[in-house]
């Protein structure tokens, strides 16, 4: 096994401790690099500076309130999060979610991927130097936030995917709101193309860097936009569609070269795909009808109910002291979420509370490709590799 | 031949030049913080400084005080003498730089000594030679940071710099070959003279026009030579941290900033001189009437800072900006009013400020735009691509010199 300690250098060799405080290791990432001059003959990536015992401390929540903890996992994806675990509980309950409530499931989340595609190309660029393309992203993803908390209260945490269906009704005007992010990002996005995609200096800089061939990524069992440009047109949500996936015309971008180049035009080109899926999403989602399923005992009962009918109190005393119990078994789920397959696995014994839960972590798991990725690169590409990858150190370490 | 200190009047001449130069260099550096701040916040839009003062205008001296007090901890295993030695080197020889530039031709009369702008002697034969002398040294600064930081960040970039700079030297004085080739002096006053060879060309007189390749050269390899972006690696703040000065604070590390802000002002002042005709008008001589630019320029943005002003959120922008207008105002009315000498003598500074502005908001709009290079693509780039063509730009204008001598030509 290769561990940290292995790496000591020799005569000819420099052992630089890239991290856990370092500009551009996404968080507290922390990298050991042994270097010949500035190329990079070995790299060991060392985890869990950002360790929080999220999958520990599910276990002692009903399993309403271990959605909080699911947005704090992966926080530039914290509607996925909340839609793999609520969708693996639903899975438990063999609840059906009304088409209404799944259509705004998937706007959000696609929401989500564009916000969260717009934070990887602005902190990549960032770190190849290209310092503006960074403010324009968080400017735009702004904007998206701006819905978010428009819909749930929230900016980031927002736990609006509940479950059973959603924690609110759209709020009124939510539908100019959407409308003017979709008539402002293609162009936006085509500003950030113009400063990157054809900028030679860009191209020198992520060009045949980072290489990894479609079967060591798949040995790896990388997912996502990675594994997407080395040529492998996997996306679970057209290999194993939820949430009404199977209903939305979209295309799965995918490039040959599997360089740092092609995950930026990977990502690049999806979020324009995204914005079809929110586009369609929109059509579809009707003025009225319900977005919790017909439950009782899971979902919480309407205020209104709670004030006339003596059963619906009994419910909502029940939700919130106790919780609600399914039957004892398993399910896993897996969700595309902007980094790869998110999976949730929930175990439960019969209790109120899951007996165990676990996230299949795309960050975590695509991260081992790194040490693959760098060999024999420069420093300058380490930086570029570690971007390409796009990892979010909350949910590489729970 | 004129003595620098013929008599001890020119010792005490010089000396106060020095101590102008020395307060006007370091405000424009400081206001060169200021000024690349505002730009690339508008670039990204952003608001930039704008909390102290009007329009972040005491921002400056707030960021000077900040770095007079903070903590100044010298790390384990430096080596002591080095390590303070490098920022000094730095700033001294940046400093030193600017004391070749001349900023005018004509001499300022006072007391029966003609005060010429600029440090160095008039007819200084190896001007441009001792500039490159004094800029090839600074290399010294940060591969002396890096070395002497005992740690392994600062060790690679000053790997890098030394690399960096010493290869961008060559090319940096290739490329300036056509014009000393063309002008037949050393001398920067001389390179700007023979611009002015045909008054009444104006702007198309200049070295830029028969020399656009070994412009594009010197402009480059002169970005690489400061360290800034995109060819900024040796301080490459997403790869090494800090660079070369990661392990310097408080003022050793301003020592530095202040080194990189003056080479940044040398560098456009000499592109200026070399190739944009230094304090020439773009306008043929006999336009006079463009002798009025100035107040021209001068009126209006005075009476916009005025208004500005009167509209600012802060009391305190609300009187001080007004006062500012007011003065930029009076002075270009003055220059209209005043007997004709002064607006004459204005012209050059003027036209040389004007030029050495424009590359420096270069500097900072490529800083606002482009990616940075990786290490082995910048050194392919200066070795493969910039020197290569510097040197054609030499064999061909010797030859169209060669050529002109031997038919004859004008």
């Amino acid at each position: 096994m290769t561990t940290v300690e292995t790496v000591t250098g020799t005569e000819k060799t420099m052992v630089l401790n890239m991290g856990p405080q370092h500009p551009s290791t996404h968080g507290v990432l922390r990298i050991v690099l042994e270097l010949d001059g500035e190329t990079v003959v070995k790299a060991v990536p060392d985890l869990g500076y950002l360790h929080t015992g999220i999958e520990k401390s599910c276990e002692d929540k009903t399993y309403s309130q271990v959605i909080t903890l699911t947005d704090r996992m992966d926080y530039l994806n914290p509607l996925g999060n909340n839609l793999a675990y609520c969708l693996a509980v639903e899975k438990l309950l063999g609840l059906e979610v009304p088409r209404r409530a799944q259509y705004i499931r998937v706007m959000m989340v696609e929401l989500q991927r564009i916000s969260s595609h717009l934070v990887w190309l602005g902190t990549h660029a960032i770190d190849l130097g290209a310092m503006s393309v960074f403010l324009y992203c968080f400017r735009e993803r702004e904007e998206i936030l701006k819905i978010f908390e428009m819909f749930s209260g929230q900016r980031m945490m927002t736990s609006y995917i509940r479950i059973g269906g959603m924690a609110l009704d759209p709020p009124p005007g939510w539908r100019q709101a959407v409308q003017k992010v979709l008539d402002m990002m293609p162009s936006r996005v085509d500003e950030y193309e113009e400063l990157l995609t054809q900028n030679p200096i860009w191209i020198r800089r992520t060009k045949d860097i980072g290489y990894i061939s479609p079967e060591d990524a798949i040995a790896l069992s990388m997912t996502g936009p990675t594994l997407r440009a080395a040529g492998v047109p996997y996306d679970n949500r057209k290999v194993f569609p939820y949430s009404s996936y199977e209903e939305f015309k979209f295309d799965v971008p995918t490039r040959t070269e599997s360089d740092c180049y092609a995950r930026y035009l990977v990502r690049v080109a999806e979020i324009r795909e995204s914005l079809k899926i929110v586009k369609q999403a929109m059509e579809k989602i009707t003025d009225e009808g319900p977005i919790n399923a017909e439950a009782p005992g899971i979902i919480p009962p309407q205020r209104e109910k709670m004030k006339t009918e003596m059963e619906a109190l009994i419910y909502h005393f029940k939700i919130f002291t106790e919780g609600f119990s399914p039957p004892p078994g398993e399910a896993f789920v897996a969700v595309e979420s902007p980094r790869g397959e998110l999976g949730c696995f929930v175990a439960s014994d019969g209790s109120p509370k899951p007996l165990r839960v676990h996230f299949r972590a795309p960050s975590f798991i695509n991260l081992q490709a790194l040490p693959k990725l760098v060999q024999g690169q420069l420093i300058a590409d380490v930086i570029a590799c570690i971007g390409t990858i796009d990892i979010v150190l909350g949910e590489v370490d729970r | 031949m004129h003595s620098l200190f013929a008599t001890k009047d020119d010792l005490y001449i010089t000396l106060a030049k020095v101590c102008v130069l020395l307060f006007v260099v370091l405000t424009v550096n400081a206001y060169l913080t200021w000024f690349e701040r505002k730009v690339v916040a508008h670039i990204q839009s952003r608001w930039g400084p704008h909390r102290v003062g009007p329009h972040g205008l005491l921002q400056p001296l707030a960021d000077g005080l900040k770095f007079f007090f903070k903590e100044d901890p010298t790390p384990a295993g430096v080596d002591k003498f080095v390590y303070h030695l490098a920022p000094l080197l730095a700033l001294a020889l940046a400093l030193t730089s600017i004391a070749l530039i001349p900023f005018g031709p004509d001499p300022i009369r006072w007391h029966g000594h003609d005060i010429y702008l600029g440090i160095a002697p008039l007819n200084l034969n190896v001007g441009i030679l001792a500039l490159f002398a004094i800029t090839a040294l600074g290399v010294y600064g940060v591969a002396l940071a890096g070395w002497s930081s005992n740690s392994k960040y600062p060790l690679l970039g000053g790997l890098r710099s030394s690399a960096q700079m010493i290869s961008y030297e060559l090319t940096l004085t290739m490329s300036v070959v056509g014009v000393l080739l063309m002008a037949g002096s050393f001398n920067l006053r001389d390179i700007i003279d023979a611009q002015a060879r045909h008054p009444e060309r104006g702007i198309l007189g200049w070295n830029v026009w028969p020399q656009i390749l070994g412009f594009f050269c010197f402009f480059t390899a002169a970005v690489a030579e400061t360290n800034r972006v995109p060819f900024d690696l040796p301080e490459a703040e997403s790869e090494l941290v800090a660079g070369f000065h990661t392990e310097y604070a408080s003022f050793k590390f301003a020592m530095f900033f202040i080194a990189e802000y003056t080479s940044m002002i040398t560098v456009s002042c000499l592109c200026t001189i070399m190739f944009f005709g230094g304090w020439l008008s773009p306008f043929p001589a006999s336009w006079t009437f463009t002798h009025y630019l100035p107040s021209v320029i001068l009126i209006p943005s005075g009476l916009w800072v005025i208004m500005d002003g009167f509209h600012y959120e802060t009391l305190f922008g609300r009187i001080v900006l007004p006062g500012i207008g007011t003065a930029i105002t009076a002075l270009g009315l003055a220059l209209i009013v005043l007997p004709h000498q002064y607006n004459e003598f204005i012209q050059a500074p003027f036209w040389f400020l004007s030029k050495v502005l424009l590359f420096l908001f270069v500097y900072v709009w490529m800083r606002g735009t482009l990616p940075r290079f990786r290490y082995d693509q910048l050194m392919a780039f200066g070795w493969k691509l910039l020197l290569p063509a510097s040197i054609v730009n030499v064999i061909l204008t010797s030859f169209v010199i060669l050529a002109k001598m031997q038919w004859g030509h004008p």
